[in-house]
């Protein structure tokens, strides 16, 4: 079962969420702060960590940013609908999705699964290594590299990419995307996939202004290619 | 008095700092008429402001002004005119009678008279002619002589002599002003009267009767003269009277406009307009009045505003404390749930019922601080641009409305609109939601693209219809159609976030019941 840190500061939402997830079979340690949470990472090496945006001294961006500067750990923010400022900042920090609270522990964990689902390989035949352009794909290893030099991408970034250069050149609307990397329903918030368009365009694009790669289709969505 | 509109420059009074602080009303949960958009009241009274008046208060005032300047010199000059004329004629006309008689007087009558010594009196008299020279005409029975070549004069009237002859024995003067070709005449006639040396006082008539016809052709051009002073005097009196008449209506005209434009101003919602009140004329006491009343009514609304504001606030606050604990609640609600069936039946029932209920107030909470969001405007809408029929059925899919024998489909293919998916979600799942509690199935969806290019969605039940007395307020917060049932299945906001959702799109939504029974919700929004 995954191993989650939570960083919470209000102690209720800290134990009832604890309690919750724990009941589920995850191992959960708990922080109060950003401090005391950032300290933990590196002895407690938990699987994912579920971080809350508003906390006393280091906020949950600068948590978030200061995780991403050394390890692609999976992420998710759990905000107050509203805070909808913070949630933007957040994703372009290097979230990979967001939770509204308050929430029942049944959809906590139905995103904690899916942010750690591994993407579904789509069949045989296919080589384990792809490329396309500068960009190796290597959908077996899940890791992908540009120019031979291997890239750091999040989680949800990566399922993305494997997503879509899965079928190159095919139009995915947001809403789809959202269901299918994000396991979110269709009305889901489309600012998730355009934040984790912009940080994976910043990484695999050679001009992100002007994109080769993820290419968008005004009023459709986005699409891989055509190199 | 110096008048101009200038909205005050204080910070934080501006009506857009404040929540809710825009020009339009927000007439909050008006069923069946929730449109959405701006008024256009203020553009009309725009093009209103600078339309020329032929009958304006310019006008008047300077057609007043003008009529009593004309009337005032026109007066003047007539009055002037009469008494110098009188004047002047008089004098003349005196002077001459009393020479003239004079002259009649001192002739030394030795009657009978020949024509000669007749003409040498005439010829003394004309050179005596005062105070202009005259001619000097007289007749004697038949004869007729004069100091001139002619021996009668074509301007002495019958009137005259019929006068001179009346009364021959008494010595008066007759005298008649006469117009010939043009030239003014005084004609005088004078009977000459010798007295008898002892009888004093009666006079004898002579028979012989003087007469003397005199230009008065200087005069009348000295009364010309007059004329030509006093009209060349009252029209330039006429061009200055237009100056006053153009100030005094400027100046009541500008602090007039401004007070308009200042009025029309306020009415757009600036009510930090102020006017420049300078001078203690009434209008500068109305301008004062304009000011102190705008300044009230600003402290007022501010006021109001303010409370409001406090109250919403307040709202918002209390949905955000109530939040945090219900995060915690929410979490542990399945640790309950689960639980509930090892405890004893009194403690299983209590710990479901709190677990049920806290679903319930996070719902709540949910609606209450979308609904805050609204009132502060803080709502965001996330536009994508989606397929209609496609999000129509992941909301009834995704709420698991899909038995065909409780909710219908008629969806248009094809539709493609820029909206907020979540929104759009919430609005065809609160009325969907609201058809299958209060109505009665089939609930039916249509989405189609109308002939004004709007997406419609509309959902209709079979069930009783909405009460006509009811259907004004639908669409209103917490509204109890029953009041008996104190609390609906629902949060009680789902007809009023729909509303909220609906106008943040541009659109409206209306309920109705339909002819052949059940309600209708109409959502209309531009493609």
């Amino acid at each position: 079962m995954p191993r989650v840190l939570l960083i919470e500061d209000d102690p209720s939402v800290r134990e009832g969420v604890e309690l919750g997830l724990r009941r589920r079979g995850h191992e959960v340690r708990t922080a109060a702060t950003g401090e005391t949470g950032l300290a933990a990472l590196g002895e407690f090496r938990p699987d994912l960590l579920l971080l809350d945006l508003m906390l006393p001294g280091m906020n949950g961006v600068q948590v978030c940013r200061r995780v991403r500067e050394t390890s692609q750990l999976p992420i998710i923010m759990l905000t107050a609908r509203g805070d909808d400022f913070d949630v933007v900042i957040g994703l372009e920090a290097g979230a990979d999705d967001y939770i509204v609270k308050p929430a029942r522990t049944e959809v906590i964990e139905a995103r904690i699964r899916a942010v750690l689902r591994r993407i579904e390989e789509p069949g045989g035949g296919r080589p384990a290594v792809e490329h396309h352009g500068d960009l190796a794909v290597d959908r077996a290893g899940l890791t992908v590299a540009k120019g031979g030099e291997r890239l750091a991408l999040a989680p949800s970034e990566l399922k993305l990419l494997l997503h879509l250069t899965a079928a190159p050149e095919q139009v995915f609307s947001r809403q789809q995307l959202l269901e299918h990397v994000w396991e979110h329903n269709y009305h889901g918030d489309a600012r998730l996939v355009d934040a984790c368009v912009r940080r994976l365009r910043a990484k695999i694009e050679d001009t992100p202004g002007d994109p080769r790669y993820i290419q968008t289709l005004r009023g459709f969505g986005y699409r891989f290619g055509p190199l | 008095m110096k008048a101009c509109v200038h909205p005050r420059e204080e910070p934080g009074t501006d009506p857009a700092d404040l929540p809710g602080g825009t020009a339009h009303g927000r007439g909050a949960g008006r069923a069946g008429d929730a449109e959405a958009g701006g008024d256009t009241g203020p553009h009309r009274a725009r093009a209103r402001l600078r339309r020329p008046r032929p009958f304006g208060l310019r006008t008047r005032m300077v057609f007043a002004f003008l009529l009593v300047a004309a009337v005032s010199c026109g007066t003047t000059a007539a009055l002037t005119y009469r008494a110098a004329r009188s004047a002047i004629l008089e004098q003349t006309q005196n002077t001459a009678v009393s020479a003239f008689r004079e002259q009649v007087d001192a002739l030394a009558l030795d009657l009978p008279l020949d024509e000669t010594i007749l003409r040498e009196m005439l010829l003394n008299i004309a050179r005596q002619g005062k105070p202009r020279p005259w001619r000097v005409y007289a007749e004697y029975g038949a004869l007729r002589v004069s100091s001139t070549d002619r021996p009668a004069s074509s301007v002495l009237t019958p009137e005259l002599k019929a006068r001179a002859h009346a009364r021959e024995g008494v010595p008066h003067t007759s005298f008649q002003r006469v117009v010939k070709g043009g030239t003014p005449y005084l004609t005088m006639a004078v009977p000459a009267v010798f007295r008898t040396h002892h009888e004093q006082g009666t006079a004898q008539p002579s028979g012989l009767v003087v007469y003397a016809v005199m230009e008065l052709r200087e005069d009348e051009a000295n009364i010309e003269a007059l004329v030509t002073a006093a009209r060349d005097g009252a029209l330039p009196a006429l061009a200055i009277a237009l100056i006053p008449a153009l100030l005094a209506a400027r100046g009541v005209l500008r602090p007039v406009r401004e007070l308009r434009r200042a009025a029309q101003s306020m009415g757009r919602g600036r009510l930090d307009t102020r006017i420049h009140a300078k001078g203690s004329d009434e209008l500068s006491e109305l301008a004062r009045t304009f000011n102190e009343s705008a300044a009230e009514l600003e402290r007022s609304v501010a006021e109001l505003r303010r409370a409001e504001a406090r109250a919403r606030r307040f709202a918002s606050d209390v949905s955000h404390e109530l939040r945090t604990p219900l995060a915690g609640m929410l979490a542990v609600t399945e640790v309950l749930d689960e639980d509930a069936g090892a405890l004893d039946s009194d403690t299983a029932r209590a710990v479901r019922l709190i677990s049920a209920e806290t679903v319930k107030l996070a719902v709540l909470v949910e609606d209450l601080m979308e609904i805050s969001r609204f009132d502060a405007r803080a709502a965001e809408l996330h536009t994508d641009e989606v397929d209609v029929a496609d999000c129509v059925r992941k909301t009834l899919i995704s709420r698991r409305w899909t038995d065909p024998e409780q909710v219908h489909a008629a969806l248009g293919e094809g539709i493609r609109a820029r909206l907020d998916p979540r929104r759009f979600d919430v609005v065809v799942a609160n009325l969907v939601g609201n058809a299958l509690r209060h109505g009665r199935p089939l609930v039916t969806v249509r989405a189609y693209e109308d002939e004004d290019g709007a997406l419609v969605v509309q959902v209709s039940d079979r069930g009783p219809g909405i009460p006509p007395e009811v259907l004004p307020h639908v669409f209103e917060r917490f509204y109890k159609a029953d009041p008996a049932r104190t609390r609906s299945t629902g949060s009680g906001l789902g007809l009023a976030i729909t509303l909220e959702n609906v106008r943040l799109h541009g659109g409206t939504v209306r309920a109705a019941n339909h002819p052949a029974g059940g309600a209708v919700f109409t959502v209309r929004i531009p493609l």
